[in-house]
């Protein structure tokens, strides 16, 4: 029999924590109990993510629920003999409340996680991703025993169409429906595909899934096998996240093991297994054409649809595509039932969505809220609001194909229907947050620079299109831009959405396109009067020296790189525009707050 | 690390539902302190004065029987250590809270002593002897 641990401490093992060495401190936080002879009564498990990454590396001890922050190696002797041995707190290491000072030990109190519903990541952060007991202990694999031996496929698929999920990569398609395609074409072979080719900038939802709860994937596409025919799963996962890759690979072989993939999974005579293949991270093989070419080992270009995969996939068979964080619903739903997940969320949009949250905001993390929330309550909420006390100015979803939504669009209830509504959409659930030094011109700009590499060739709009509108917004930003070029942005974006051949090319425009909309009087202000009001674009920033203010210390003029600025000492001084370089040191020199922009 | 070779060691194939339930059941045991944490205002909670006064008197002891004895039990219930309470004079001490109520602290807690309150207080919700009655305020209770 194992020991029953008196103690269990839970030490985030995502990405994020790792990088700020959060391995080792679950080692120091080992062996300082193993010093204290408490390895049988303490055990230390290293999760998936908590969410929480803006504070990490997150340490919880259990059964008191005491939530640290930002822990370092060192504190782990602190941490074991003061609230391990003689259960006393660390003070020092608790979250702060930000607005109320307090200090908050208990994570049940956290504001972060009260208005959180976790389905998708109902496991991530609770238990060790590497050990498949953990996931039994939690019902994994009844889902798939369930529809095994009490359901038919048909039966499944109705359950799934019934719940209302649909498909949390980008586009929204209904789950069941997809499914049910597959399931009536007649194959020798058909194929579950897992697309967990994450690109969007600053999106990490499917990475944390995958490191924090690989096995509620693999069961989820074992389900679907059985309801759509197909006996090979394939994870098409790119390369740059080794840590996903090597739990995936670990789950597989311990499911392998206990018999839940391969061949007479639970004495039922289905059989299931599945393989991973390695992406060299191109965001067009994101889309599922695509995404099949390359795993056939040609180049990663979409073709036209029709043919769907769902009928002409992965070596010409019938294949289905599901995004990893619609997989990690499905066992869910079997187990409490297609009525359970229809009473989360709006009327279309069911069940939750996970956001990864980033930008400016205090609480950049992990978050799965129930679809129809604010805006709002996430970025104020959740996310704790902008950081340092600055003003809200857009926030962008759906990454590269999305759009920006502003204060307007707050208290807008999310769902697939109204993001699309107000110009961006529900992507896959990158949110960036942007505050008053953001310049909505260079936004859209960055976006389309994305776009622009990666942008496969294929198709002229989108190769060409793309490329003229970069062009003219770096015009734009670089003060050259016109009124016509305003114009032509709208018409050039509109055309590209129209004949681009697959998603990436009809939505590229669209980070240009809605910030035309919300934001046009910034785009004016750059091309009229030759002003960026967030002092972003530097081509059209302006530094002077207020004669009024200098007193001539030529503290300014020493700093200069450039020898730009000139004045006899104790004199005013002043600024030669043609070869500033505006790089901002002499404002952070001067004393007497005489330097400005204009 | 560990885990790993745990699991080499013991796994077996899974051959049907029935035994998946049952290895499910079997494996709670290990995760059920954190599923319980999750939800501790409704469980029975005890906390025992684990400082250098109440492990000197056998606290740890009080503690290991209490885990143990709860769990063959099956009371659901989270045992926590907490720091000195302040009663040094009768170590060991343990505060037992049930749900919806005043939390009582006990005093002079040995094993058979904790029997007793498993026994009485805990399952049926009479008093024994040995409480120490409560004379003072945390802040966090103060509004």
């Amino acid at each position: 029999m194992t020991p029953k641990y008196k103690m269990h401490v839970l030490v985030c093992g995502g990405t994020g924590c790792r990088a700020s060495l959060s391995e080792q401190i679950a080692q120091n936080l080992r062996q300082e109990i193993e010093i204290r002879s408490l390895q049988d009564e303490i055990q230390v498990i290293m999760t998936g993510c908590f969410g929480f990454c803006e504070k990490g590396p997150i340490v919880k001890v259990m059964p008191d629920n005491t939530f640290y922050v930002q822990v370092k190696p060192e504190d782990a002797r602190e941490i074991v003999e003061e609230h391990l041995v003689k259960g006393r707190k660390v003070m020092r290491l608790l979250y702060v409340d930000p607005e109320t000072k307090e200090k908050v030990s208990d994570s049940k109190h956290m504001e972060f996680y009260q208005k959180q519903i976790r389905i998708a990541l109902r496991n991530c952060g609770f238990i060790n991703p590497e050990n498949i007991d953990e996931y039994i202990a939690r019902e994994g694999y009844q889902a798939l025993g369930k529809v095994l031996t009490e359901m038919t496929p048909l039966q499944t698929i109705e359950l799934i169409k019934k719940s209302g999920l649909r498909g949390r990569g980008g586009a929204g398609f209904p789950t069941g429906l997809k499914w049910e395609i597959t399931s009536k074409v007649k194959a020798d072979e058909k194929y579950v595909v897992c697309n967990a080719d994450e690109g969007d900038p600053g999106a990490f939802m499917d990475r944390s899934v995958l490191e924090g709860d690989p096995h509620s994937v693999l069961e989820a596409m074992a389900i679907c096998g059985y309801c759509t025919g197909a006996s090979k799963g394939l994870i098409y996962i790119r390369a740059e996240y080794p840590l996903a890759i090597e739990r995936l690979k670990i789950a597989i072989a311990q499911a392998r093991e206990y018999g839940l993939l391969g061949e007479n999974i639970l004495g039922t005579g289905f059989s299931f297994d599945i393989n991973l293949r390695y992406g060299a991270g191109a965001f067009v093989c994101g889309e599922e054409t695509a995404l099949i070419h390359s795993m056939e080992g040609n180049r990663g270009e979409p073709t036209i649809k029709p043919p769907f995969p769902s009928e002409h996939g992965y070596l010409g068979k019938p294949t289905t595509v599901n995004n990893v964080e619609t997989l990690a619903n499905v066992p869910a739903i079997i187990l409490k039932g297609a009525d359970w997940f229809a009473s989360i969320g709006t009327e279309k949009s069911k069940g939750t969505k996970v956001f990864a949250l980033a930008g400016k905001i205090n609480n950049v993390g992990l978050i799965e809220v129930p679809m129809g929330v604010t805006l709002r309550d996430v970025i104020y909420d959740i996310g704790g609001g902008i950081k340092n006390g600055k003003k809200f100015k857009a926030v962008q979803t759906g990454g590269p194909s999305g759009g920006c939504l502003t204060e307007k669009h707050l208290d807008t209830p999310i769902d697939y229907e109204n993001l699309v509504a107000s110009g961006s959409m529900m992507g896959s659930g990158g949110m960036i947050v942007m505050d008053e030094d953001d310049c909505m011109v260079n936004v859209a700009k960055f976006y389309l620079e994305f776009t622009v590499d990666e942008s496969c060739g294929k198709c002229a709009p989108c190769r060409i299109g793309n490329k003229r509108l970069h062009e003219i917004l770096t015009r734009i930003t670089e003060g050259k831009g016109t009124m016509e070029d305003l114009e032509l942005l709208r018409n050039l974006g509109q055309v590209i959405k129209d004949t681009s051949l697959c998603g990436l090319g009809q939505s590229s425009p669209n980070p240009v396109l809605s910030t035309l909309d919300n934001f046009w009087d910034e785009y004016v202000e750059h091309v009229r009067d030759k002003k960026c009001r967030a002092g972003v674009c530097k081509s059209l920033m302006r530094y002077y020296i207020n004669p009024e203010n200098c007193v001539g210390c030529t503290a300014c003029a020493r700093a200069c790189p450039v020898n730009a600025i000139s004045g006899e000492r104790k004199q005013p001084h002043t600024i030669n525009q043609d070869v500033c370089i505006k790089c901002g040191a002499c404002m952070e020199k001067c004393k007497f707050d005489a330097v400005y922009i204009n | 690390m560990i885990h790993r070779i745990k699991n080499k060691r013991t796994m077996t194939k899974i051959t049907s539902l029935a035994d998946l339930r049952r290895k499910s059941e079997e494996l709670k045991r290990r995760i059920d302190l954190r599923e319980k944490s999750e939800h501790t205002e409704n469980l029975i909670q005890v906390k025992v004065a684990m400082a250098t006064c109440g492990i000197a008197s056998g606290a740890r002891e009080t503690m290991d029987y209490l885990i143990e004895e709860l769990d063959k039990r099956k009371i659901d219930a989270v045992v926590t250590q907490t720091g000195c309470m302040g009663y040094c004079y009768a170590e060991p001490t343990i505060e037992v809270k049930l749900p919806g109520q005043e939390p009582v602290v006990f005093g002079y807690v040995n094993t058979k002593k904790a029997k007793e309150i498993i026994e009485k207080y805990i399952l049926n919700g009479e008093l024994v002897d040995g409480i120490i009655p409560q004379n003072y305020q945390t802040i966090n209770e103060k509004k």
